[in-house]
């Protein structure tokens, strides 16, 4: 019971993180009907821009809230311009092309970044080694949040089955209770992705921009006759799904503490599978979707085995797409002809 | 058909020459190895992605598959003396044969399977159930155990079905399996890809692979026409994926050591390169891709000594995509064939 909790608290922590990378891939597939196969990778350049900014700031910033505060707006910045260059030059030009090709483009890109980032380049500027890509080693995140138990619960152990206690030994009180640990960081990447999406939510349902971008994803042509700017429009919602990635990725790399190039791939694919999952152009269903995948698959660590982790994602995908091809909460769409 | 057989025949003859003309160069037929998987890998894809219009990035995953299965079938094969009294070449390339028949059905039937469901949905679904595959088999092959030459002793004393039992549940997890029989000769790498691209030909030039094309010109109007689309869709798809399949089985056999991380997402996506760069729907443009490709990097490590190649190949690769894209997006041959090159162009009527 007390492990089935401490399950359920990790996998929420995580599934959050999943959302915020998963309403990246929903947005962008919601205005351009297009899986962004390279938003992965935009979420792994955030944590290492996340990792450069607290490496620039010094020991000195760690642990205060200015300098997590900077280190967050550094990387969304540096994410966003990064998603509005990744779609003014490799996707734009190619909106009237078949589908296909912005597709092969988008994973032409992901095979740059997270490769790319693999090479070791440490030119000497000015009598300094400046890194300007990382390498393949993975690196420590520093701990912009200094991990302390926010809470640890005592949960009563279950009684020992009589034959097991031996009756000779003394009676220890700590093997009564069960701690349950909730980690500071994983409040506060709780509360910073819960204020995320709530902002979202407000963004897409409550405001111009937000019904501009609607009517975009229900049929661009239309909405541009209706003198709404596809071009702004698109352009801004990439920038707020990279965004979004930005802090997916710092709130990742404080979890898991290493980052490497590759983890965007592997990521990304588990928040584009969560998307599907939920129902993909659909802002809830992505939340839905990202935080069922993650209890699925922190249960399937829990109680079967760690080294299985990676196949729950795709198992879990295959058995919604047979059963409910539209997704948990998506529509199904007639095709007209 | 008999024009079909003699072809063969004579195709495997001249494969079969070539193999023992050049046996001497350790290095040209490990190249031409490479080359020729490269090659079958990229038509049989193309078989999917460009003729039939589907968009499937897994095939790394079913070459695993051709590739773990025909290791298991040749490493209980060699013990035996199938033909009595027949040289070692001949009696080792029957065991291929077998191997390479075994991985090839193995992953064909894996890729009937992944299609029956997956086929039904829209082209990005497929491209990421097959990505989705490929992961999975990775994973389950990590899963296995690895295999101690004491504890298989004692089970080959227990006869060929506990073996056989044995091998399937010891894949070796994320190390590999290593001692794989070198059974491969560039010669019947080639003579498979011979094979495929006459298949491809032959699937093009007949109703079947007329119904490919309307799927992928337009799916709605060739049901419209009474084309049985998911039906079609999940027979190309069997076919390429048992020509993967085999391209897996003969690429074991000629590497001394074969392990998961061989054939992921990375391996995949190699593939489409090659198929995107040569032109979707183009059998020729594969073939001619494939092979420079492949040699690149060898071609660049000649130029370039002391520079890492195998490093920098994969952003390369990468950007070549995005660059091909933006620029050039029927690749280099769109969807002609060499063979069309002398042929007039047919009149409007």
């Amino acid at each position: 019971m007390a492990g089935l909790l401490q399950h359920l608290i990790n996998g929420l922590a995580e599934g959050t993180i999943y959302a915020l990378v998963a309403l990246g891939y929903t947005m962008v597939y919601g205005v351009l009907k297009l899986i962004n196969f390279a938003h992965g990778d935009v979420m792994m350049v955030g944590a290492y821009v996340g990792y450069a900014a607290a490496f620039v700031l010094g020991d000195g910033a760690l642990g205060s809230l200015w300098g997590a505060v900077l280190v967050f707006l550094v990387s969304i910045l540096f994410c966003g311009l990064l998603g509005w260059l990744v779609e003014r030059f490799a996707y734009r030009p190619l909106r009237e092309k078949p589908r296909l090709t912005a597709l092969i483009t988008a994973i032409g890109i992901s095979f740059t970044l997270s490769y790319g980032f693999q090479l070791k380049v440490q030119p000497e500027i000015a009598g300094k080694k400046v890194t300007l890509l990382p390498g393949a080693d993975p690196r420590t995140f520093p701990e912009i949040i200094t991990p302390a138990e926010w809470v640890t619960l005592h949960v009563p152990a279950p009684a020992p089955a009589p034959d097991e206690v031996d009756p000779a030994a003394p009676h220890d009180a700590a093997d009564d209770f069960v701690e349950i640990i909730i980690w500071n960081w994983q409040v506060i990447s709780f509360v910073i992705a819960l204020a995320l999406m709530g902002g979202l939510q407000v963004l897409v349902f409550r405001t111009k921009f937000g019904r501009a971008m609607r009517a975009v994803s229900h049929d661009h042509r239309v909405a541009a006759l209706l003198g709404i700017p596809v071009d702004r429009v698109i352009a801004l919602t990439f920038m707020l799904g990279s965004a979004l990635a930005a802090c997916a990725g710092i709130l990742y790399a404080i979890k898991d503490t290493l980052i490497q190039p590759m983890l965007g791939v592997q990521l990304g694919l588990k928040a584009f599978v969560a998307a599907v999952i939920g129902g993909i152009g659909n802002v809830q269903g992505a939340v839905l979707g990202a935080v069922a995948l993650a209890l699925c698959e922190e249960l399937v660590v829990g109680y079967a085995s760690s080294s299985w982790r990676d196949a729950v994602a795709f198992g879990f995908l295959i058995v919604v797409l047979l059963l409910r091809p539209q997704g948990l909460l998506g529509r199904v769409q007639a095709e007209k002809v | 058909m008999l024009r079909t057989t003699s072809t063969l025949v004579v195709a495997g003859a001249a494969c079969a020459l070539a193999s023992w003309l050049f046996a001497s160069s350790q290095f040209f037929a490990l190249q031409a190895s490479l080359v020729g998987v490269a090659v079958i890998l990229a038509v049989s894809l193309n078989l999917i992605n460009g003729i039939t219009g589907q968009f499937s990035i897994g095939h790394g995953g079913f070459m695993g598959v051709g590739a773990y299965v025909g290791v298991v079938t040749s490493s209980l094969l060699t013990q035996f003396q199938l033909l009595p009294g027949a040289p070692q070449v001949v009696s080792d390339q029957l065991v291929l044969l077998i191997a390479l028949a075994t991985g090839g059905l193995a992953a064909g039937t894996m890729g009937f399977l992944v299609g029956l469901p997956s086929l039904r949905l829209k082209g990005d679904y497929l491209a990421i159930v097959t990505l989705g595959f490929g992961e999975i088999i990775r994973v389950a092959i990590q899963n296995t155990k690895e295999i101690a030459s004491d504890e298989l002793k004692l089970v080959q004393a227990q006869g060929i079905g506990a073996e056989l039992a044995y091998r399937v549940t010891h894949l070796g997890r994320a190390t590999g399996l290593s001692q794989i029989p070198q059974l491969t000769s560039f010669g019947m790498v080639w003579f498979w890809v011979f094979v495929v691209v006459m298949v491809t030909r032959r699937i093009l030039g007949s109703p079947h692979g007329r119904a490919l094309l309307a799927i992928r010109e337009d799916e709605v109007a060739a049901e419209a026409m009474g084309v049985d689309t998911t039906g079609y869709k999940v027979r190309a798809f069997a076919v390429a994926s048992f020509f993967a399949g085999v391209a897996g089985a003969l690429f074991a056999h000629f590497q001394a050591i074969i392990t998961p991380a061989q054939f992921d997402f990375v391996k995949s996506t190699e593939i489409v390169v090659f198929i995107v760069a040569g032109g979707l729907g183009s059998t020729s443009g594969a073939v001619v891709s494939a092979m420079a490709l492949t040699l690149l990097p060898e071609v660049m490590r000649s130029l370039f000594g002391g520079f890492n190649v195998e490093q920098i190949r994969k952003p390369l690769f990468g950007l070549l995509l995005v660059v091909i894209m933006l620029t050039r997006p029927q690749g280099l041959f769109g969807t002609h064939e060499l063979w069309d090159l002398g042929k007039r162009k047919k009149r409007p009527a």
